[in-house]
């Protein structure tokens, strides 16, 4: 599903050179549930913004679903995206003056479905995430998790591939968090590859893969089965803190 | 165009922020109200004047004696003097280019006091000495009875045409007039008609206050002699007005023995002359008006379009979200630059019909006065040149929304989404 191979990373900042991926190499497949992790600045959301084709790389290849990504017009990407992949961020990013329904039904626009059609299928994907009732409020009048569930929604309309979420739960608290995952897993027993970064163990810990990364580097993956000694091995951690 | 998604997207986005919205369509539509107003003002001066003039034989050309200013022949300068009937006689036979020549007496002996007598009514008027041919150079229409002709002339009748005015004055409202007699500076005239001036340049005061007699009649009857105080002269198909007029002024002073390089003595004008005068000036006010207009739209849509880079800085963020869900640079740079026509359009529209409005308000008020007396009219913008203008705001509408999009477009989605 996806392959990366030597990917190099960095950024201008004015004179001097931010390097922030030194050679990433990582396969993940099909309907694979993998998380992010690492400390800020390790160079996490850069890499899930290069495979959410958000960001372009420097050097190495990239092939997401046996397609090279490299040197794409931003229709191209666009299109890609659109029919691909689904976003879902930290800060949910709904369109304020949009209500629940219509911001979910937003990438159908895009897609050029008509409006009937695709405010029905938003319905369906709200009443999925139990938002049924508040289709026609605006996303001020929603409550964090409320507003991420409308956002994995929206994500989820254009049936992806992929889903990439930036620190999906980095703005809720810990039970809607958990809720929020229990949904990430559901979405992933449907098939669907889920790809998160995150900075909270717990979160980490209910992926089937994790990804350390360290100074723009893969410093550690830590498989499904190893991950109950990763979790002896976190509240270790947090005893000692 | 008829794309009911993207007017939904673009009508939200006003909506979001209704005061930042009107107060960038107000600029534009203040523009366009501006121009509409100046043009239509200028427009309307312009018809006032012309409408004063345009019922003029065009080929008209009017003299008149001043004192002379140079001395010559052992005239001192400053000496009066005066047409007379042997230069009427001489033009008539000899200079081919005239095609109507009236002469005219003021009566300026007859003008002190209230002149005009009627049993217990008195007026104070003009007193004219015209032929017939006058009212083909400056047309009159008789409302009641006829207007002078011939006869009148060659008989001396004793017979005058009256103005407006005069006839409200001398007469009561239900009076017919024509067949009453009015004592002129002790002499009595039979009215024959009552006339409607349609030209609004008098030679020597309101026309509306004015008895017209037969030419003869005058010299007679007041002792003018054989002097002539003005002629009145149209030039034969074929002859510039202004040569004819050159021609005369030529012979007038070797007549009256005026130094030929006297330039007051022989005084007079064309109508040829303040025609053009006329339509230069206007021509000039108009052009002057589309250049304040178009400066005052080109600042209202420079408006616009610093207030759509200042909504692409605000949405950032959500350009950021379209794009990662899917939007293409298309679809964003059609988003924006339709906004930006929309919001120009719009207010363009409104004040273009508030312009337009008004004028015609304006005009309604202007109807309901007394038209001759004003020299402002018809205050009007056509249909064209509202086109023309909305065509202007449109395109400008494109190029004000295309910036922006540019620059909205060269924005990274990631970076955009990032932007808190």
């Amino acid at each position: 599903m996806i392959t990366l191979n030597n990917i190099h990373k960095s950024y201008e900042m004015g004179s001097s050179k931010l390097h922030v991926l030194k050679g990433i190499d990582l396969t993940i497949d099909k309907g694979e549930f993998v998380s992010i992790m690492g400390s800020s600045g390790s160079g996490k959301s850069t890499l899930l913004n290069i495979l959410g084709m958000l960001d372009n790389y420097d050097q190495g290849t990239y092939h997401l679903n046996g397609m090279h990504i490299v040197d794409m017009s931003e229709k191209k990407a666009a299109k890609l995206r659109n029919e691909l992949v689904g976003f879902v961020f930290q800060s949910f990013n709904l369109i304020s003056f949009k209500n629940a329904m219509e911001n979910v039904a937003l990438p159908l626009y895009y897609k050029g479905v008509k409006r009937r059609k695709r405010n029905m299928l938003a319905m369906e994907y709200l009443d999925k995430l139990g938002l049924k009732e508040w289709a026609h409020h605006m996303p001020n009048e929603l409550s964090g998790g409320q507003k991420q569930r409308i956002a994995i929604a929206r994500a989820l309309i254009s049936k992806p591939q992929v889903i990439f979420a930036d620190e999906p739960t980095g703005a809720l608290d810990t039970s809607t968090s958990y809720e929020v995952m229990e949904i990430m897993k559901e979405i992933n027993n449907e098939g669907i590859t889920v790809i998160l970064v995150t900075h909270e163990h717990d979160i980490a810990a209910m992926t089937q893969k994790i990804i350390r990364l360290k100074d723009g580097q893969i410093d550690q993956i830590i498989r499904n089965g190893d991950l109950s000694e990763f979790r002896y091995k976190y509240s270790k951690e947090l005893q000692t803190a | 165009m008829l794309d009911l998604d993207l007017w939904k997207e673009i009508i939200s986005a006003l909506k979001k922020n209704r005061l930042r919205s009107f107060m960038t369509a107000f600029g534009v539509f203040w523009g366009i109200f501006m121009l509409i107003i100046m043009s239509g003002a200028g427009k309307a001066l312009e018809n006032g004047v012309m409408d004063g003039i345009k019922a003029f034989a065009s080929n008209s050309a009017f003299f008149w004696s001043e004192r002379t200013s140079v001395p010559y022949k052992g005239f001192q300068r400053g000496r009066n003097w005066n047409y007379n009937n042997q230069d009427l006689q001489y033009i008539r036979q000899n200079v081919k280019e005239v095609e109507y020549i009236s002469p005219r007496l003021f009566g300026w002996r007859e003008r002190a006091g209230d002149n005009t007598i009627r049993g217990e009514k008195t007026g104070s008027f003009n007193i004219y000495g015209d032929y017939p041919d006058y009212f083909k150079i400056d047309p009159w229409t008789p409302i009641k009875g006829r207007l002078l002709n011939e006869i009148d002339v060659k008989q001396k009748r004793k017979v005058c045409v009256i103005g407006e005015r005069v006839h409200e004055v001398m007469f009561d409202n239900d009076e017919d007039p024509i067949g009453q007699y009015l004592k002129v500076s002790g002499v009595y005239f039979q009215v024959v008609g009552v006339i409607h001036p349609e030209t609004r340049i008098g030679f020597g005061g309101q026309k509306e206050e004015t008895i017209i007699i037969p030419f003869t009649t005058m010299q007679q009857a007041y002792n003018y002699g054989d002097e002539i105080h003005f002629f009145s002269i149209t030039s034969e198909r074929g002859t510039p007005v202004s040569v004819l007029e050159t021609k005369l002024k030529a012979l007038f002073k070797e007549r009256h023995n005026i130094a030929p390089d006297d330039n007051q003595a022989v005084a007079s004008f064309n109508i040829e002359v303040e025609w053009k005068k006329y339509t230069a000036l206007f021509n000039g006010i108009q052009l002057l008006t589309w250049i304040v207009g178009i400066g005052t739209l080109f600042a209202g849509i420079i408006g616009v379009s610093n207030i759509m880079l200042v909504i692409i800085k605000e949405r950032t963020q959500e350009i950021g979200i379209q794009r990662a869900i899917g939007a293409t640079p298309a679809k964003i740079i059609k988003h924006i630059v339709a906004e930006s026509v929309f919001l120009t359009t719009i207010a363009g529209y409104i004040g273009l019909s508030l312009g337009v409005g008004l004028l015609e308000l304006l005009n309604f008020a202007l109807e309901q006065g007394n038209p001759d007396e004003i020299f402002f009219r018809r205050p009007e913008f056509s249909f064209d040149m509202a086109m023309l203008a909305l065509f202007v705001l449109i395109i400008s509408g494109i190029f004000a929304g295309l910036i922006p999009a540019k620059r909205a477009i060269s924005i990274k989605p990631i970076d955009a989404i990032r932007d808190e």
